[in-house]
């Protein structure tokens, strides 16, 4: 179905991409007047900034309407590891309650796990030029090797912060 | 009147994205912990289909909806840029648990700290902006 929505756009004769919508918000909030990268012209992706206002209308819909019972299903072992590093709400939630939840405001730690990761999202998506719907889907469907390379190191930065990382955190 | 189409497809991708469970932050977890097939069984359904899609479409010249031939865009063949900008996403998608996409469902699904996951995302976007001259591309 994902790849069904990437045709659909292709067809209308545009792409898949939804970190390209970053820079666009940034272009919007003036950044162009000061730094190039941003100084383009934002308003012929403005369509694309419309998939993202219903990506976020289609969570809540999902969210709200077509879901009863929104707990994952986990691998036991994935459970007990996740359980071990205090993400306690593993697999009775759908997102960790420690740091989806508005206690998080309250526990600097997790806030910073927010934070840096985001930072890191939006870096790393407009240096490499694409995140996993740009890159892994699109980039990859178009058969492009610098898209191979880019999911290459989204799985390497991953492994490093879930297994090196981590365990540092966590202090394990 | 075309943007509504646009509008329609992002709803259409913001369920998909919470309900095949992409957008929740264990999953990725597990996926990193080669722990289930599940999202590579996403993302292998959705490359299989989009390989043999964008194939047939290039193969016999498919015109858009509007007749025009379609173009695909060259992604930027620096080597630099896509391992170092990929291990940085990565890092962050592995921390946060959210990608892009996610990022924008979740907000919608009423996980109000997504919210400074987003914001430090447009952040992290400016800086790249600012310092992207001094990186190697």
């Amino acid at each position: 179905m994902i790849a069904l929505i990437m045709f659909l756009l292709v067809l209308m004769g545009k792409k898949f991409g939804l970190s390209s919508n970053l820079r666009a918000m940034c272009s919007i909030g003036g950044a162009g007047k000061k730094y190039t990268f941003f100084d383009y012209d934002w308003k012929a992706s403005s369509w694309n900034l419309f998939f993202a206002l219903g990506t976020i209308i289609g969570g809540f819909v999902a969210a709200h309407f077509l879901s009863t019972n929104i707990a994952i299903d986990l691998e036991p072992s994935v459970i007990a590891d996740l359980h071990q590093k205090g993400f306690s709400s593993a697999g009775t939630a759908y997102a960790p309650t420690s740091l989806f939840t508005t206690s998080v405001f309250s526990d600097p730690g997790s806030l910073s796990m927010l934070i840096i990761g985001g930072f890191l999202v939006g870096f790393g998506a407009r240096y490499a030029g694409g995140c996993t719907s740009g890159h892994a889907i699109m980039g990859l469907s178009t058969l492009q090797l610098p898209s191979l390379i880019a999911v290459l190191g989204f799985f390497i930065g991953g492994l490093i912060m879930i297994h090196i990382l981590f365990p540092i955190i966590f202090g394990q | 009147m075309k943007n509504i189409s646009f509008l329609l497809l992002g709803i259409f991708f913001g369920i998909i994205m919470f309900k095949s469970e992409a957008a929740s932050y264990f999953r990725i977890y597990e996926m990193f912990q080669f722990k289930s097939f599940h999202m590579y069984g996403i993302m292998g359904t959705a490359l299989a289909l989009g390989i043999t899609g964008i194939y047939f479409i290039k193969q016999f010249d498919i015109k858009s909806f509007g007749g025009n031939s379609i173009a695909f865009q060259d992604k930027d063949k620096s080597f630099p840029r896509a391992i170092f900008g990929g291990i940085i996403f990565g890092l962050g998608w592995a921390l946060s648990g959210l990608c892009p996409g996610p990022m924008f469902t979740m907000m919608g699904a009423g996980y109000l700290p997504v919210v400074i996951v987003f914001f430090s995302a447009l952040a992290g976007t400016f800086c790249y902006g600012v310092i992207r001259d001094k990186l190697p591309h």
